[in-house]
């Protein structure tokens, strides 16, 4: 389909809308990450008793602000040992994904009618988002594989050990959560049957049963918010910056405004993940029209499933403990990998079934067993292959012993 | 319009290869093949062939080359390299003389890819008609390539096996012992 804004050529308009809509989302990204940071800091502080920035403004809002101009006067430090261009060049390529990735959420446009997704503007329709491209969702994961490289680049450019191990850390665990945050995506991408962002809000209806939350049966969007989580490096899978052991992770050795930027980017990929975990699976903008104008309610509807997303992100920073990497592994690649796997395969035979016309709870009831199925021999290879590390550790130890004598 | 967008991500693909074997540094060389990946991807959407940039994207640059950094940066290779040094005896001459016969078969393709048409045509007509590129590749693969696609993951499959049997160091000298799921005789205590 793509957006109806390109069907009957390019003029200055088109050009105008397309640049208006570009400034429009960066704008409103930067200003909710001003927002998100002071909210995250005052949340946390109400959380554990504390009063937290009140100083700058009304009740402290201002303090992002003022945080942000301090860091732009202060002294840009590049450490000896480090890689020039590279150290340089990190902090853009963390921030350029972040930026791309909110491209794709459509951010309003009313989705009853015959036209779903479309806004009139200046006399011509359009999606709300600033671009709709074919690949639509897969613009996600590019860009979240692309966004590995600011963090693993900024830690070896530093040229210092301990940024070194953050980003090995850091892209480790990017990289294995991104399985399971892609296959979570597939079951999305199977019930909606498009890669398309409108397409995918399109096939949701208003009312909440409709969303795709429950069409997928729950269980991958808690996937894909536990791996969003770790793919955002945010507690409690924040051992990147785990400042006890790492000093202050990928980013120790920046400073200024390069430090600004990595932290820009962080939260803004903290909103844009909010934004897609609301598109996928909790409708994106639709919501019921009470009263006035019909393009004024989907924004509104979806500027407040977002805000419930952020405040569960700084919930469970203020909630939970760090993990421990080993735990953070096991879950990435034995919990949560094979359990959308397994879902994904369930759903497929489900899609069959409708189509074929065949026994929808007869294919159920197979899918079901074969997950169980698989379920029992992952678990059984997982404990044989526990049991081997173990004999094989007793065995080495005796052997090293046997050596020694 | 085309033709701009081809002149501009050449240029950027063609910097990037030779980036690839001038930068010193093996991480800068990396780097350069990824703004060549990109290059190439541009490419590919400028030839509407959108899944196939993203899957350039996603597993080349997203993947392969994350993988090539990792080797990189942990295996502590990341210096300069001194090019006096020659480790492989007349493997330059080698390298020249292979260089030379592939550039002269490229020159030769080129001149002939003029007179005669070295594409071969799909058997089953173009991939034309409804629908998106991406619902066309879907249904090609899994309808008339589906034994090919099967094949291709059970290959994948194997090499992650493999990958992981080669990757397990047993400290036992005995090692077969280990991967039939049966303990080794002294670790009947598990």
């Amino acid at each position: 389909m793509g957006d109806p804004l390109f069907a009957e050529g390019v003029d200055l308009t088109v050009v105008l809308i397309v640049i208006g809509k570009v400034v429009v989302a960066f704008a409103l990204l930067m200003v909710s990450v001003l927002f998100m940071i002071w909210f995250e800091r005052k949340l946390i502080g109400d959380m554990q008793n504390r009063i937290g920035p009140n100083r700058a403004g009304p009740w402290g809002i201002l303090q992002t602000l003022a945080d942000g101009i301090k860091l732009f006067f202060k002294e840009d430090l590049i450490p000896d040992r480090a890689d020039r261009v590279v150290f340089k060049l990190a902090p853009y390529l963390s921030l350029v994904p972040a930026f791309l990735t909110f491209t794709i959420v459509p951010i309003g446009g009313v989705f009853e009618g015959d036209r779903p997704g479309t806004v009139t503007i200046f006399g011509r329709e359009t999606f709300l988002q600033v671009a709709d491209p074919p690949i639509g969702i897969l613009v996600l994961l590019a860009m979240s594989s692309v966004a590995v490289y600011g963090v693993m680049l900024a830690g070896w450019s530093s040229g210092s050990k301990y940024p070194l191990l953050g980003s090995v850390r850091a892209s480790a665990q990017m990289v294995s959560y991104e399985a399971a945050l892609s296959l979570a995506v597939a079951s999305v991408v199977l019930m909606a049957g498009s890669l398309s962002t409108n397409t995918i809000v399109a096939m949701q209806g208003t009312a909440p049963w409709e969303w795709n939350l429950f069409v997928v049966v729950v269980v991958p969007f808690v996937v894909f918010l536990l791996a969003g989580t770790a793919e955002l490096n945010r507690p409690p899978f924040d051992l990147v910056e785990a400042e006890q052991e790492l000093v202050g992770g990928f980013h120790t050795e920046y400073s200024s405004i390069r430090f600004a930027l990595f932290f820009l980017a962080e939260f803004m990929n903290t909103v844009t993940m909010a934004a897609i975990v609301v598109t996928l699976f909790l409708g994106g903008p639709r919501g019921p029209i009470l009263f006035g104008p019909e393009w004024l309610w989907p924004p509104v509807w979806f500027l407040l499933k977002l805000f419930v997303f952020l405040f569960l992100f700084v919930w469970l920073r203020a909630t939970l403990p760090r993990f421990r990497y080993d735990q953070l592994m096991d879950l990435g690649w034995k919990l949560l990998i094979p359990l959308s796997l397994g879902w994904l395969m369930v759903l497929a035979a489900i899609r069959v079934a409708q189509v074929q016309d065949w026994n929808v709870f007869a294919v159920l009831a197979v899918a079901v067993a074969g997950l169980l199925a698989a379920a029992g021999l992952l678990l059984a290879a997982v404990r044989t292959g526990q049991a081997v590390h173990r004999s094989g550790e007793i065995l080495g130890e005796v052997t090293e012993r046997q050596v020694e004598a | 319009m085309e033709t701009t967008v081809f002149l501009v991500s050449a240029v950027i693909v063609l910097a990037g290869a030779l980036g690839v074997i001038l930068a010193r540094n093996p991480v800068h060389s990396a780097l350069m093949l990824v703004m060549t990946l990109f290059g190439v991807a541009v490419l590919f959407v400028a030839q509407e062939a959108h899944f196939l940039a993203a899957v350039q994207v996603i597993v080349y640059a997203g993947a392969i080359v994350v993988l090539f950094l990792f080797v990189i940066m942990l295996l502590g290779v990341d210096r300069a390299e001194d090019l006096e040094r020659e480790p492989l005896g007349g493997q330059r001459p080698a390298a020249a003389v292979v260089a030379v016969i592939g550039l002269g078969f490229i020159v030769v393709l080129g001149v002939r890819a003029a007179q005669v048409s070295l594409g071969a045509r799909s058997v089953h007509g173009e991939l034309d008609g409804p629908g998106s590129n991406i619902e066309k590749l879907a249904e090609a693969l899994f309808t008339d390539y589906v034994f090919a696609f099967e094949a291709t993951s059970v290959l994948l499959v194997i090499a992650v096996i493999g990958a992981v049997l080669l990757a397990r160091k047993p400290r036992d000298p005995r090692p077969a012992r280990h991967f039939k799921g049966e303990p080794a005789e002294r670790g009947e205590d598990r």
